[in-house]
This record gives structure tokens, sequence and C-alpha cells, in this order.
């Protein structure tokens, strides 16, 4: 559940890198760890974010959790479906599920390879 | 069930209406009155009595059933408390009236139980002062960080963090979040505190520690001098939070103990009803050091035996509260106190321990008890057996509700999986205890031969397992 | 012992099975340095003996004054069946519904009261409520800083100056800033409120009727605040409401109010009912307890707390607030009183205070050197200025067994001579009659 073409930050977003622009989400294990998600605050179009900067909240019934921002840049896009099916990150975390597309001027750094993400995940394991 | 909204009738006129001598609609200007009746129920006296006692037949309390939720000390209320906090000499009392010239006199009684009820705490708890302003546990313990803060600011401490062991309530962080400090979670250690650490993360920087003794787990905090020592050393103080102070009356006083600040619930501790989730009333006592910074006003004795209200404390923090606190609760806990007298008292904590330690016992056999040793008032317990054959802690909870018993509080304390937190309180009996014991281990045989049939609980309360995901994503919060 | 059903054979059994031999091996983890060294308190008594105690003390209160005090808390006549419905005590002796199944009747309660407040007060959503008119208006505020992510708050100076002073202390750690903009003879000033509206406040926070009792539209200014994304919080009086503009028409983003006038006794100031309500963009802001309707396993309705998501017990130190309990019987019983009375027997209350008000006005303002202290519409509470000290002119009418009102120069500076007055419907018009004539007496100096 931890495909090899994504990047991965250590709180648990995931970037898939188009050309001058990224699309994020939250991994399979954050959603699976949130359960079922009932509300997502997007970031807002147009704003512009640090990386590890706070973007965004995911409720569910039993937590609510910050996104942060896994990139710096701008939010080209974000998925608006998710207002009326938040339950699409339960589903499909890493397809229909994706919550920003931003876009990035410099280097994409401070990033976790699948590996190295997969490693993270384990720690967490009971 | 029909809501008191469906109930309506257009119409239908309630007796309760008053009679004007004039048109006095001319007195409000039109653009400043109210465009449309508001569209509220329109239902005769006896719709209305009918509904609520229809509703109240849909409740567990303690009247009715056991009620083993941990940390929650739900005893029985005393009736007589109820007949004394409904005299009308002081329902009838405005808060103000003290403070006009002359009418003090009017309110003697009222400032007199403040007085003695705050004397009584003092006693219990081997406080110096205390405020009754503040008007939950969690008011208590907002008001207790912000003591704190008073403190450090007076003396010029630069103090930026509160500790805050990951066995506390909830309530704890957020609390010193609003009093505007940053809060370190300490881990516990075989259930407790460990001083190496509090040693790791303490500096000049910490306000102070948030502790419950007995914490979370119903276990005593056996390192707690070390720990006083340890915050002292860097002129930090010492917050006891008295959720569970049931288990240790007159056993230890937090006060003596070392503990600067304390809040107390009166509506656990001291057998105040807990009203379907309040009113409650959370005082809070302080020594000597703490003392300057309480909340205003405050009530004082004259020579002449009179009491009077002072707000006259250059260093208090200011009003918590619009008035005294909740004074109604703070009646019925005084009669309690009263009644139990230092005797009764101390048969509550010892009563209350013993009942943990027999339904603790009595379980072991059947349940995971992660901390198994001499407890306090409560104990967890932890369906991580039960839940390898899928039947989680919630799943127990919701069968013992068809057992006719309300649930232990589940998953809290967080640090402990599929836990349950059970507190029986002094005042059920053996054979209730024992009733609820054989309808436990009933239930954990049948998780074994039918966990399917657990997972399908309650069947028996008015409605079955509720859809908490639907009603977070349809948010249907009024009609 | 009282209420301690174990007998001594019982006690020792229980021991047996934990495997201890006496009571006091139950405390063996507490360390002799840390036991007791005493615990001085009076023996018990007999419930009998406490009760006639406790009575005695409330036969300390006088009760028997004619008054007029009011300052946002008002003496209403209760009917007899809400506290009677109240003292359910499947109710008063259950807990916060967490397990909601064996919780419907109180989850249910709460879901019509938040339905009663929202229709009240004209606006989307409520919560369960919290503590009181005052920390309604902090949580109020708070839900604003977190919503805009600004920090500078401003205050209508009559906005009730004990909830400002709440505020205050409140804030203390918490890096706002509060800007009072001063009142001018018992009135909010416009030009001043609007022009201290910038896109660096997160609130600002009026009050209807204001402290002096004096009724506004803010419409004008709420929809300022919208231009510049600033949160509207109205505090308003929940009876009154029944004729008054609306804050759902007004454009409120939230409105809060002491409940205490719905059904609640005076009680000496507590328990009282923190009313919360919102407009629909704000609910994940709102704090504390939410019920919410939903189905069970087979389809029937049913309600549950619901948005937790947010509060302590999850959030910790994140949370919205740190508000663990609310008020559920206080609002269980402000809901019994809005059904006993429906929407006529709150209007027709509401008119009545109006009116016995404004023939209180009236006849005190006859009175040579009484006036009042501004020509703003009122409802039923109004300010006088008068030619004597007010907080004397109160203990001289106390002592004659009136109590005319509350001195409002404890609050304002320069206005040692004004006096806040308020009709309920206990009120007659007789009483108004012989406390205007003793006021008169006092005045020619009799």
């Amino acid at each position: 559940m931890i495909p090899e073409d994504f990047l991965y930050s250590a709180s648990h977003e995931w970037v898939k890198i188009q050309g001058d622009h990224v699309l994020t989400g939250i991994t399979h294990f954050a959603q699976e760890q949130l359960g079922d998600i009932t509300f997502v605050e997007l970031p807002e179009k147009g704003r512009e974010l640090q990386q590890g900067e706070e973007m965004g909240v995911i409720e569910s019934v039993k937590a609510a959790s910050e996104i942060y921002a896994p990139v710096s840049g701008k939010v080209l896009e974000v998925n608006l479906e998710l207002e009326n099916s938040p339950e699409l990150i339960n589903q499909d975390p890493m397809g229909r599920g994706w919550i920003a597309k931003i876009g990035i001027s410099g280097q994409i750094t401070g990033l976790l390879s699948a590996d190295e993400y997969s490693k993270l995940t384990l720690d967490f394991q009971p | 069930m029909k809501t008191i909204f469906d109930h309506s009738v257009p119409g239908r006129v309630s007796p309760h209406q008053q009679k004007t001598e004039t048109d006095s609609d001319g007195y409000i200007p039109k653009e400043l009155g109210r465009s449309t009746t508001p569209d509220l129920p329109r239902v005769g006296e006896l719709d209305v009595v009918r509904h609520f006692t229809r509703l109240s037949r849909l409740n567990f309390g303690v009247d009715s059933n056991f009620y083993p939720l941990g940390s929650c000390t739900m005893k029985y209320n005393p009736k007589f408390m109820e007949q004394a906090a409904a005299l009308h000499g002081f329902t009838d009392l405005h808060p103000l009236l003290p403070q006009l010239k002359g009418a003090g006199l009017y309110t003697q009684g009222a400032l007199q139980v403040i007085y003695e009820l705050e004397d009584l705490l003092c006693r219990i708890t081997g406080m110096d002062a205390y405020t009754l302003q503040p008007m939950a546990g969690a008011h208590g313990e907002l008001t207790g960080a912000m003591l704190m803060a008073a403190y450090h600011k007076n003396k010029g401490n630069d103090k930026t963090a509160l500790i805050v062991p990951d066995s506390a309530h909830g309530t704890n962080p957020s609390s010193a979040a609003i009093a505007g400090y940053d809060v370190l979670t300490v881990k516990s250690r075989d259930g407790i505190i460990d001083p190496a650490a509090i040693r790791e993360v303490l500096d000049r920087r910490v306000a102070g520690i948030m502790m419950t003794c007995p914490n979370t787990l119903g276990l005593f905090e056996t390192h707690l001098s070390e720990i006083v020592d340890l915050i002292h050393s860097v002129d930090g103080l010492l917050y006891y939070d008295g959720a569970n102070l049931n288990a240790i009356l007159g056993r230890m006083l937090p006060g003596e103990a070392g503990f600067d600040v304390v809040h107390l619930n009166l509506h656990k501790t001291f057998g105040t009803p807990h009203g379907s989730g309040g009113p409650g009333s959370g005082p809070v006592g302080v020594n000597k050091k703490l003392e300057p910074f309480l909340p205003v006003s405050r009530v004082v004795r004259l020579e002449d035996g009179q009491f009077f209200l002072k707000y006259d404390y250059p260093d208090s923090i200011g009003y918590i509260a619009p008035f005294y606190g909740n004074f109604g609760v703070m009646l019925k806990a005084y009669a309690y106190i009263l009644r139990l007298g230092r005797e009764g008292l101390l048969r509550v904590s010892e009563n209350a321990v013993l009942s943990a330690n027999y339904l603790r016992k009595r379980l072991e056999d059947h349940l995971h008890i992660p901390y198994n040793r001499m407890c306090m008032h409560e104990f967890v317990a932890s369906a991580v057996r039960q839940a390898r054959k899928g039947v989680r802690a919630v799943d127990i909870a919701k069968a013992l509700l068809d057992k006719g018993h309300y649930a232990p509080t589940v998953y809290f304390p967080l640090i402990v999986k599929e836990c349950l937190m059970i507190e029986p309180t002094e005042t059920e009996s053996k054979e209730t205890l024992d009733t609820f014991i054989d309808d436990l281990v009933d239930i954990l045989v049948r998780v074994e031969s039918d966990p399917e049939e657990i997972r399908r609980s309650p069947r028996s309360t008015p409605v079955s397992r509720l859809d908490e995901v639907l009603a977070a994503r349809s948010m249907q919060l009024c009609t | 012992m009282p209420y301690i059903p174990h007998t001594p054979d019982q006690q020792r059994q229980m021991l047996e099975v934990i495997g201890l031999g006496a009571m006091d091996e139950l405390f063996q983890d507490v360390p002799g340095s840390l036991r007791a060294t005493s615990f001085d308190l009076p023996p018990g008594k007999s419930e009998m003996e406490v009760f006639s105690f406790i009575r005695q003390l409330s036969w300390r209160n006088s009760t028997g004054l004619k008054s007029f005090l009011g300052a946002g808390f008002y003496d209403h006549y209760i009917p007899a069946a809400a506290p009677a419905i109240v003292s359910r005590s499947e109710f008063y002796t259950a807990y916060t519904p967490y397990q909601a199944e064996a919780s419907q009747g109180s989850l249910q309660a709460l879901f019509e009261y938040q339905s009663a407040m929202c229709r009240l007060l004209d606006m989307e959503y409520s919560n369960a409520s919290v503590y009181d008119g005052g920390t309604a208006i902090y949580e109020a505020m708070m839900m604003a800083v977190r919503h805009t992510r600004r920090r500078k708050i401003i205050i209508s100076g009559d906005l009730s100056p004990i909830y400002q002073h709440m505020l205050k202390c409140y804030t203390k750690n918490l890096r706002l800033e509060l800007i009072i903009i001063d009142q001018s003879s018992g009135l909010p000033v416009m030009d001043s409120l609007t022009s201290a509206l910038d896109h660096d406040c997160a609130a600002l926070i009026v009050q209807n009727p204001n402290f002096f009792g004096n009724i506004y539209d803010y419409a004008p200014i709420f929809a300022r605040c919208r231009d510049l994304s600033i949160v509207s919080i109205i505090s308003v009086y929940p009876l009154l409401q029944s004729i008054l503009k609306t804050p759902g028409q007004m454009g409120a983003d939230i409105a809060v109010a002491e409940g205490q006038c719905l059904g609640l006794p005076l009680n000496f100031g507590g328990p009282y009912l923190g009313i919360m309500t919102c407009a629909g963009h704000l609910i994940r802001q709102m704090p504390g307890r939410i019920v919410g309707k939903t189905r069970d396993s087979e389809g029937k309705e049913g309600y549950v707390l619901t948005l937790q998501a947010r509060e302590q017990h999850i959030r910790r130190e994140k949370a919205t607030s740190n508000i663990c309990s609310n008020q559920s019987l206080c609002a269980l019983q402000a809901l019994a009183y809005v059904c006993l009375a429906g929407p006529e027997g709150l209007q027709s209350t509401a008119r009545k205070c109006v009116e016995l008000a404004h023939y209180a006005a009236e006849k005190l303002t006859a009175v040579e050197g009484v006036a009042l202290l501004n020509h703003a519409p009122f409802g039923n509470e109004f300010a006088l200025s008068l030619p004597m000290n007010a907080y004397e002119l109160i203990g001289e009418l106390v002592q004659k067994g009136f109590v005319p009102g509350f001195p409002l120069g404890r609050y304002y500076q320069g206005m040692d001579n004004c006096l806040l007055m308020a009709c309920t419907e206990k009120i007659t018009r007789q009483d108004i009659g012989v406390l205007a004539e003793l006021i008169r007496g006092m005045v020619r100096g009799d």
C-alpha cells in the first residue's frame, strides 16, 4: 500500500510529482489510523505554503488531524469533491482522495522514499 | 420518538400567558422588533410533562442502573440534598444583592454557606484558601493554570511550559494551553510517572506539573515525594487534579503532600448529581503562595461575625465567573459533607477502594488487567484478548447495557489499548457488584462462543447501535 | 455509615478475595510520609439535623424584598412543571451521554434544546450549552480568533461590565488585543465602533438589549464586519428575543446569551446556562457538546454526541476549548420552560415586562430631578439619572423593603448618580407606585 513512484512526508502526506506541480493527499496508513473521515477543511486556492505549514484539517469520528504542506509552493487547485464526499479519502486515499495540487518553484527536499516511509510506519505498529 | 416540535398544534395556546394592560407593541419601534413569531412548540402542559417523562425513561441513571463509569465517580446522590438546594431562601436570591449597600444583610445565610464550605474543603485537602467560582472540573483546571501563571508573572519567572503526564485527562493539556503554556508530555512507566522522565524535560522554563493522584489508571503515584522536590527545585508548582479524590479522602491531604493548587469536582467526590452532563462545580484550593491571586470576589468574615464580599485583592486574576460559582451545586456538597462528617468521609475512601479491588480480583481471570496490582478507587482492564476475536471494548460496553448496567469508561486513558475503566464507588452494594461481575463474565464467555452476537449488542435499549459516522457526515443538529 | 451498604461481614469477605487482612492495608501504596497528619472535620449529623440547619441558614436570607434588580439576571416566574420535569432522576442522575443507546432521553432533549435555541435566536446551529452567558461570549470570541487567525477584538463598552471583566481575565495569557470602545450615556458609539474595525480584527462584540437596557439594530455594523471578514458576535436576552429583531435578521455570525431568564431561578449566581448559536460557516469552530441526529443499525432514528473530534478528550492541547461538561440539566429546564410557555407565552411575558418598565420609567421620571439617562428605545430595563447618589439611595430603600435597582457607578465612572432598573412580570403597578413615592420623598429630603 506504499507505492514506489510517490514521495512521502513524516507527517503522512504523499506527494506525486507532475512536472512543475505536485499532487498531494494523505497516505493509506494515515486514513486507516483516522478511521471514517467525516470532514476535510481544504486549503484556500492561491495560498502560498511553506513546507511543514498547516494547510488543512481532516476530521474523523475519533480524531481531528492537521494536514501539513509536504512542499513549499502555491495552491493551484483543491479537490472540491471532498467537501461532499470526504469518504473518498478512505476509499482511495492516493487517487480520487487527493487533496491539493501545489505549484512548485524550487527543489523538492526533505521527503521520504517509499522504502523510508514504510520503515516509519512500522514504528507505529502495536 | 416524536420530538416536542412534532406535538405542536397551530392555535393551541399554553396556559402560561401574561396579560398586558395596553397595546404594548408600541414601546418597541417596529424596525427594532421581531417580524415573525418564533416557531416554537404550541403544546399543552400535559403534552410537555408527558413528553419529557417519556424521554426520561429512555435514560440510564444512577437511580435506575449501576453506573461504573471510571473517572466519573457516579455515586448515589442523596435526596435530602435536592430538598435543601430547593429552599426558596436560596433559590430566589439575586447574586448582585450583596454588592448593594445594606443588602448584604439579606444574604448572610448564603454567604455563610460559601465561607464554611471553603473552610471544610481546606480541611479536607490541606489547602489554605479556596475559590468556589469554577463551574466545572475543567473550569477549575483552567483557573488553576491561570493562578500558576499569575504566580510566575508576579515573581518575574520566565516560565513557558507545563508538564502533563500521558495518563492525564485530556482537559489538563487543553487547560494548560489556554493558560498560555506549552505542554510537555511525559511518558508513564509501569503505569505511574517516572521521575527520570521528569528530570529529562525539567529546566527553568517549567512552570509546574498537572497531576492526577491516584492517576487515571487508578494507581497511586508512589514517587510523588520525589516529583514534588524536583518540581519545586525550579520554583515550579504542583497542580492536583481532584478527579480521583474519592480514593484518598482523609488518607492523604494534597496540600500536605506538597501540591500548591488543587481542583475538586463536587459532582464526583461530594455526591452532587451529574445532571446528564452538568451543572457541576470545580472549586480550586491553593496554599499561601498562591492565595493573593485567587479570583474575586471572596467571602470574608468580619469581627462581628457578619459575612462580607471583598473585591480588594490587587494581585487577583480577576473574574473567572460572573458571581460566586454554581451556588446550587455547592449547597448540595455542603449538605453532603455535614451529613457524612469526618468518620463518614474516611469510610468513603476505604469502601471505594475496597469495592474497586474486589472487582479487579474477581475479574482478573477473565479480562487482561495491564497493571494488575493494588488499585485505588478504580482500575483499568483491557479487552485486547477479546479484540483478537473481533470483539472490542466498545462491544463489551454495549453488551453490558443489555444486562442493565451502564458501561465503564472506554478508550480512556489513551495509553491502554481497548481499555475499560471501572469505578464502582462506595455506594454500591456487594450484591450489585456480584451481579455486575456475573453479567460481565457471561459476556466474556460468550465472546468465545458467539462473538458476532456480542458485536450486535445492544438489543434491549431503545435504539440499537447508532451510526456516529452518519451523524458527523449528515450534520443534522436541529429540527 | 450513610450511603455505604457493605456490612462488616461483607467487608471481610471482600478483603479475603483481595488477599488482605484489614481495611487499612487497602492504602498500602500511600507512603507513610504522605499520609494525612490530621483530618479535622466535624462529626457527621443525621439527615434531619443537617436539613434543619440548612433551612435555618436559608432564613438568614431575605427574599421578601420588592426587587427591581436585573443587570442581566432576572427574577421571572417559573411554571411549576419546569422544575418538576427536571426533577426526574433519570435526567439528573445520568452523566454525559457517552453511551448513546442508554442516554436517548438526555440526547433527544438536548437536540430539542438546540433546535429551540436556533429558532428563538434565528440562527443555524446551537451547541448543547456552556457554563454561563459570560463563558459563552469568551468561547464565541475564541471561535472568531481561530476562524480569522486574527488577534484583535473590538468590544462595545455597553456590553455587561461583568462579562468585560471575565473576558479580560480569560485573555490575560493569550496575547489577544481587547479594545473597548466606551459607551456614551449608556449607548454604543457606532461611529467609533465602525472606525475601529479593520482587517486585523477577529471579532466585534455587542449586546442587545445592552447593559443599560437599550435596544439597537446592529445590522449595518454587522454588514461592515462581513465586508472585512470580521466575525460579528451578539449577546442577547433570550426572553426578549421573542419580540426583538433577531440576531439572524441582523446578520450576526454568532449569537450567545445567558439563559437564566428561561425558567432558571436566580440561585445566588448559578447554575446558569450559556447559550451558543452560530451561522453555518462557523460550526466547525463551535466548542462544547453538540448532539446530532442519526440512525441505528436497524434504521431507526436516534441521537448521538457528534463533531467531537476537536474536543479536548481527543485533541488535548489542540482542542477548540477546554470545556468538558455543559449545563445539560439547565438546558433541559430552559427547554421545558420554552415549551410550557410556547411562542405566545414568551412574547406575552416579554411584552408585560416591557410595559411595566415603561410604566415605571414614566412614574419615576415624574419625580423632580429624575430623568432617563438617554432617550433610546428600551425593553424591560432602563437607566435613570438621579439627583443623588444611587448607591446611597439603594441603601435607604433596602431598609424599607425595596431594591430599586443596580448602581451604575459600581462599574462606570461618572455614573454615581445613575440607577439601572428592571421590571419582570412579578412586579405590580402598585409596587412601582410605592417605590416612586418613596424616591420622591427622598429627593425632597423628607
